[in-house]
This record gives structure tokens, C-alpha cells and sequence, in this order.
């Protein structure tokens, strides 16, 4: 059935429109813009923050026009003295509220509070400052996110965020009037509370009210220590959109960029997690074929099914919060961050000859939550901490700011080796869907011989923005020793996003799905729209980052991560072979049980 | 069980499990404790499945769903401007000397805590105050202390 469409007119233009479309959304299809702040197309209309008011003719009073949906004959006015007056009031309000710190700001630059300020051209304030001083003081408790209520203007898309894109609701609007405030369960601070670090709050705080934690003077001091040999890894993602904080085009990718300017930042070593993400398929991969052998040959009822991935970090705190009857259904394997990391103060330290005590591994991750992981006591597994800090991709992205590096212009390079070299699958662990598109890859080919049936390697059901994707492979005319598994239909499902992620392990839990392997990420898209990557995001965005990846995928010479030469050389040399003795020590962990309440 | 996780329990058993069941819990939880204790707001959060934010958020937002531990009995004197110009101040200041503390303070005894409120809707007979659910209105500071005096002798 079609739907009805509604004519109208905004700013004498006429635009013809679906039915139930807001006048926000109509002005948009003509190129108007109307500013926003607690407005985000991830989430439902709060229509709180009255910086989108329009004039609508007829009408006594200013509409929301986020709210506002289009009626026939609308005639809409979004540039009338009274618009302008009224927005311009309710930026000064807003700021009448808000800590305007700017130039000691983290968010200096990247805040669509300062950014509407210019706007407006506000300039002396009109409204008294009522910033209270105890809201000055910053929670800096957890190492993955900050929270600085002074600059909280309570437009609630974090609340919003974490309750319908996360279902953990960490956040929520506490107290009322001029008293209200963003708060944790009893204003406890972050590290103690069911937040999981995602940091999606923060990719969608308009202000610096909510932000990563940021270590750059940290790594800044170990380049500059003679004595210390820092390297650094960078995760799949973060190359499809490093680019946008740094005036290229979103979706482009810039890898051989990004190796350069590390080079140029200092860094002793560029070295690639893509190189982990492989070897964690083949350890994953692995798990999973031993999981399924004792639970269908050995009848081995300690084995639990379906097994779960491991990889992100901010889903593994969720479980170990909201199910932690469920972590025996967690893969062992660490996530490709902390295998760089043990492995980085142990086999690459041999190689080079250099005292793991004198190195200083660095991460840049699309994430927030790896801050986090690389603190957890369980990744201590080389004898030091395996990584020291971690960066989130709008960090690094200041860092190649600061050293004066003219990102465009950088030419391409190659990752260092060793633990440098990758293959494609490695690359789609940035997407949701790629890990289990990866493991897929890897092991069909271990049990068949055969590559898996899918045109050029692309196991498209798995792909795509869906919130829970399912597929199932059927494996036939298997090698000898896998016979368990001929005629075996495999069952997987992907979820990215902790709500779609609670679906899932609910449908579960009550019985009413059953499955053998289960991609779960953290955040919306997977790690291409993880909490440290630009901001800011949506849809569109997170699409194009998702092409990015498979685009750098198929431009790869290896596809497969058992083709990674390095990986290979790796377990020849050092590991033994999957799920060895060696692995088991440094690539293996288990999770523990938290608090939900 | 504890005593809390057992008025929990039958709160929710005589309320449902549904979010709209939430205020009707936290409000007879305060009426048998008096304030809403972190222990009841996380069995509460259990038994609605919500997250111990949102029941925060909400009990937060109300000022008679207290958080923070109140007396037996506590006394709320409306702040607002009709009975400020009746002289809500001085019945205040009887009531503070009477019970030897100060307005958000509760007695030693645990048997008393004071209190402002805003408009409580009695402006036409002004002061007024609020002992638990009792409405006293046209108070002077001598007739607060008589009725506060009948009180503490009940305990």
C-alpha cells in the first residue's frame, strides 16, 4: 500500500513528503538546514533542546520541528526574526548552563554546542552563569570514558543511547527542575556501575560532557624516551575512517596514509591487529571444530553451545554483567588486541632481541572499551601489562595533527614485519559479520579441503546492517578425520549493537533459537561504528566505512587467514600449533562474573 | 531474605512486574521505610528487570521518594510564598529549637526529621505543615510546637 503524501511548503519552496515525515526531515530533502542537538538519527525524538524551532503559519507558538510532523498546505518558515531570536535565546540558556571551558576542552573544535555559539555569533553573555561548582567535578574513574556534568546540557541522547542501541541504561536522567542530572545508579562513579566502556554515548554527546579518557601524552613520552622501543598496532577500522577526521572523504581508505604518519609520529614499529585477527581465527576456528567434535562425538555435556566470539571488549563486559551464567559459552581466545600485545613482549621481543620490560606497545582502536581490556589483570600474560595504552582512532587523528603531518599528501607504505602482514579475512574483523564471514572462510576449508561455496570467498548472508543476521552452510564430502561433521548443517547468527546482542542471547537462554556459532559486536555496525572512531555518525556513515572494509578486502592477494605467511611462520617457530600449549598461556583467557545491580 | 527483599517481594506480587507497577512499589516501600534504600532499589531493578538507573532516575525525581535515610516521622513545612509572609520562618526556627536540629536533619532518636516543601496548595490557610500524611494548617510557631509536643510523646 502506498503511503499518503503530504504537500507543503518551507520557506515558500513546495516538497512533497510521506506522511508522518517530520518537518526537520522534509527541510533536509530541500538542503535546508536546521541546527540540532538532541536530535540523532540513531535515536528516538526527544525534543527537548528547542534549537530546531521553525515557525509554522497559523500556528501560536514556535514548533520543534524534530518533533513537528508535515500536515497538507504546512507553510513552513526557517529563517524568520522570530526563528533566529528564539534559537539564538535558547543557545545562550543552553550556555547559561553549560561550563564554556572551550579552549581547555576536549571536544575544543569537534562540539556542536561551540559550533551553534559560532553560529549565532553569541557573544556577551546575556543570562547569568549557572554552571554549579560541584558539577565541576570530572568522573575520570573509569579509564575508558570521562563524565564532566559541567558541560551537560541533559539533551539525553545518551541516556537514549544506552538504553535503546545498548539496553544497558548505565545513564539515566536523575533528579528534576535545575537540580537535573545525568546520573549513574546513585551518582556512583562509571567504574563501578553496569557500563560496559562502548563509549557510544560519547560518539553522540553533542558537548565534552562525555569523552574518551585520552593517553596521548602518555605515548608522546614513551616516543620520546630513548630507552623504550614503542610499537603500534592499528585495528581493522580504524583505516576507513582515520581519513574523516583529517579532511578526507568518509569511506575512503587510507592505510598506506596511516602507516606513514605513524612512522613520522615516532612509533619504532608499525605493526598491523589485522595480523591477530587472523591468527584469532585460526585459534577461534579451532575452538569451535574441538567444541563441536566432543559435544556431537565425545556426547561431552560440559561443553557448551553455541559458542560466542570474544573480540569485543564492551560485549564482553555486558555478558559478564547480564549473563553471567552464560560465559562458558564465551571462546577463550582473547581479542586480536591482546594477542598483539602478549605476543608483541614475548615472540617479538625474542626476534628482535629487545627486553620486553623496555617495550611500550600502543594500540589505536576504533574503540573505548580496549582501554579498558588493556587494563583487566587477565592480559598480563607476557609478565608486564601486554598493551600500555590505547588510542582511540580521533586521538591518533590529533596526534598526526600535532606533529605537523600533512595527512593527504602522505604517500602509501607497508605495514613492518614481523606480525605486520594480514589477509583479507583479517581486515572484515572491522565489520559486522566479519568475523564469522572470516572463521567461515577458514574453517570450511580446514573440514572440506574445499574453499567455501560462496562466488569470490564473499559470504554475503552474513553482511549487511541487519541487527540480527542468521545463515546456515551446509558441510558435505568432508575429510576423513572431520566425518563427524558430513552432512552437518551449520547454524550461525551475528548481532551487533548490545540490544540486538540481548535478543539474541535471550532467544537463547528461553530455548527458542538454537545455533552453533554466534558473532556478537558491541557496537552499531561492528567495530566500524565502535565508540572511538569520528564523529560524528549514522547510517550512511557507517555504510560507507562497512564498503571501505570489503573493498580493502578484495583488493588484498590473501583472503584466508590459515594463508597468512606470518601466521603460519608464527606457529612454526613459536606457538606450536592451534590451541597448543604456548597458545593456551598467552592467547587464551576466561571472564568473570559482575554485578548487574 | 531480608526484611527489604521480603517488602519487595510482596510489593511486586500485589503491583505486577510491569514498569507502571514501579511507583506503586517505591511509594510503599518509603510509607514501611521511609526512604528508598540502595538494597531496595536494586531489588526492585531485579524484579521489574530494569536497570538500577532508571529506578534511581525515577525515585530521584520525586521529592516524597527520599533516598536518603529519613526519620519515623517526618515534618514538612511548606517554603513557599504565601506562608513564607505568614511566617513560615518562625515556625521553622520553633520547630529547630524544639527538636535541636536543623532543617534536613533528622533527631538522634531516628524518631524525627525536618523537612521544607514546596507549595503544599493550603495558601489560604497558611503556615502550613505536613507531619507524614497529616495536613496542619494556620500554624503559629507556639500551636507547631504543641502539635509537634503531642507527637513526640507518642513515641
Amino acid at each position: 500500500m502506498s503511503k499518503y503524501m503530504v504537500n507543503l511548503k518551507i520557506n515558500n519552496i513546495p516538497v512533497t513528503v510521506e506522511e508522518g515525515t517530520t518537518i526537520l526531515e522534509a527541510a533536509r530533502k530541500l538542503n535546508i538546514s536546521i541546527p540540532t542537538l538532541c536530535y540523532h538519527e540513531d535515536l528516538s525524538v526527544a525534543g527537548n533542546c528547542r534549537v530546531c524551532l521553525v515557525e509554522v503559519a497559523g500556528a501560536k507558538n514556535l514548533a520543534a520541528s524534530c518533533a513537528a510532523p508535515v500536515s497538507e498546505g504546512m507553510e513552513v518558515n526557517t529563517n524568520s526574526k522570530n526563528v533566529r531570536t528564539s534559537r539564538r535565546h535558547v543557545v545562550e540558556l543552553l550556555l547559561s548552563e553549560h561550563n564554556a571551558d572551550c579552549t581547555k576542552c576536549f571536544k575544543n573544535g569537534h562540539c556542536e554546542l561551540q559550533d551553534l555559539a559560532s553560529e549565532y555569533r553569541i557573544g556577551d553573555h546575556v543570562f547569568i552563569d549557572l554552571v554549579k561548582p560541584q558539577d565541576k567535578v570530572v568522573d575520570i574513574s573509569s579509564p575508558s570514558i570521562q563524565k564532566d556534568d559541567s558541560k551537560c546540557i541533559r539533551c539525553q541522547r545518551c541516556v537514549r543511547t544506552c538504553s535503546e542501541l545498548q539496553s544497558v541504561s548505565a545513564l539515566a536522567v536523575c533528579y528534576k527542575g535545575d537540580h537535573q542530572r545525568i546520573s549513574t545508579f546513585l551518582s556512583k562513579p562509571l567504574h563501578e556501575v553496569v557500563c560496559t566502556n562502548c563509549g557510544q554515548c560519547v560518539n553522540r554527546c553533542p558537548t565534552g560532557a562525555l569523552t574518551e579518557r585520552t593517553y596521548i601524552e602518555e605515548v608522546w613520552d614513551a616516543i620520546n624516551d630513548p630507552t623504550k622501543h614503542v610499537v603500534v598496532e592499528t585495528a581493522p577500522a580504524v583505516r576507513v575512517a582515520l581519513g574523516e577526521d583529517l579532511g578526507i572523504e568518509t569511506g575512503t581508505r587510507v592505510t598506506g596514509k596511516m602507516v606513514s604518519a605513524l612512522r613520522h609520529v615516532g612509533f619504532d614499529s608499525v605493526l598491523d591487529t589485522d595480523f591477530t585477527a587472523d591468527l584469532t581465527i585460526l585459534e577461534e576456528g579451532n575452538e569451535l571444530l574441538r567444541r563441536l567434535k566432543k559435544a556431537l562425538v565425545e556426547k561431552d555435556e560440559t561443553v557448551r553451545l553455541p559458542m560466542f566470539t570474544s573480540c569485543s571488549p564492551g560485549w564482553i563486559k555486558f555478558i559478564e554483567h547480564t549473563y553471567s551464567d552464560f560465559l562458558p559459552h564465551l571462546s577463550t581466545c582473547k581479542s586480536p588486541q591482546q594477542m598483539f600485545g602478549a605476543l608483541a613482549k614475548t615472540y617479538y621481543a625474542q626476534k628482535k632481541n629487545i627486553n620486553a620490560k623496555n617495550m611500550v606497545v600502543v594500540s589505536i582502536m576504533p574503540c573505548t572499551a580496549k582501554k579498558f581490556e588493556s587494563g583487566r589483570p587477565e592480559m598480563r600474560d607476557s609478565g608486564y601489562q601486554d598493551v600500555d595504552y590505547v588510542l582511540t582512532t580521533r586521538e591518533l587523528a590529533m596526534m598526526i595533527k600535532q606533529a605537523g603531518i600533512d595527512f593527504a599528501k602522505m604517500e602509501d607504505t607497508a605495514y613492518d614485519s614481523i606480525m605486520g602482514d594480514s589477509t583479507g579475512a583479517g581486515v572484515i574483523f572491522g565489520n559486522t559479520g566479519g568475523v564469522m564471514e572470516a572463521a567461515l572462510r577458514t574453517a570450511y576449508e580446514v573440514v572440506t579441503g574445499r574453499e567455501v561455496p560462496f562466488a569470490n570467498l564473499n559470504i554475503v548472508p552474513v553482511r549487511g546492517m541487519e541487527g540480527v543476521k542468521e545463515a546456515k552452510v551446509m558441510i558435505k564430502d568432508v575429510l576423513p578425520e572431520w566425518s563427524f561433521l558430513e552432512g552437518v548443517e551449520l547454524s550461525v547468527a551475528i548481532a551487533h549493537g548490545l540490544a540486538n546482542a540481548n535478543k539474541v542471547v535471550q532467544a537463547v537462554r528461553d530455548g527458542k533459537a538454537s545455533y552453533h556459532f554466534i558473532e556478537i559486536m558491541g557496537c552499531p555496525g561492528g567495530c566500524i561504528g565502535g565508540g572511538g572512531q569520528p564523529i560524528p555518525t549514522n547510517p550512511e556513515i557507517r555504510q560507507k566505512r562497512a564498503d571501505a572494509i570489503y573493498a580493502e578486502d578484495e583488493g588484498l592477494p590473501k583472503r584466508k587467514s590459515h594463508d597468512n605467511p606470518e601466521v603460519l611462520h608464527l606457529y612454526k617457530e613459536f606457538l606450536g600449533e592451534p590451541l597448543g600449549h604456548k597458545s593456551h598461556d598467552l592467547l587464551h583467557t576466561h571472564y568473570k562474573a559482575r554485578k548487574r545491580y | 531474605m531480608s526484611r527489604t527483599e521480603n517488602l519487595v517481594s510482596e510489593l511486586v506480587e500485589k503491583h505486577g512486574r510491569s514498569r507502571n507497577s514501579l511507583m506503586p512499589i517505591l511509594q510503599g516501600i518509603v510509607q514501611e521505610e521511609r526512604f528508598l534504600s540502595e538494597e531496595a532499589m536494586i531489588e526492585i531493578a531485579r524484579e521489574l528487570n530494569l536497570s538500577t538507573a532508571d529506578v534511581f532516575g525515577t525515585a530521584s525525581f520525586y521529592t516524597f521518594l527520599d533516598t536518603v535515610p529519613r526519620g519515623k516521622n517526618i515534618i514538612r513545612v511548606c517554603k513557599t510564598i504565601s506562608c513564607h509572609m505568614k511566617g513560615k520562618d518562625e515556625v521553622i526556627e520553633a520547630l529547630e529549637a524544639l527538636l535541636k536540629i536543623k532543617v534536613g536533619e533528622t533527631t538522634h532518636d531516628r524518631n524525627f526529621t525536618l523537612l521544607t516543601a514546596n507549595c503544599l496548595g493550603w495558601c489560604h490557610k497558611g503556615p502550613v505543615m505536613l507531619i507524614n500524611d497529616e495536613v496542619y494548617p494556620e500554624l503559629t510557631p507556639h500551636k507547631a510546637c504543641e502539635i509537634l509536643e503531642a507527637y513526640m510523646k507518642a513515641q
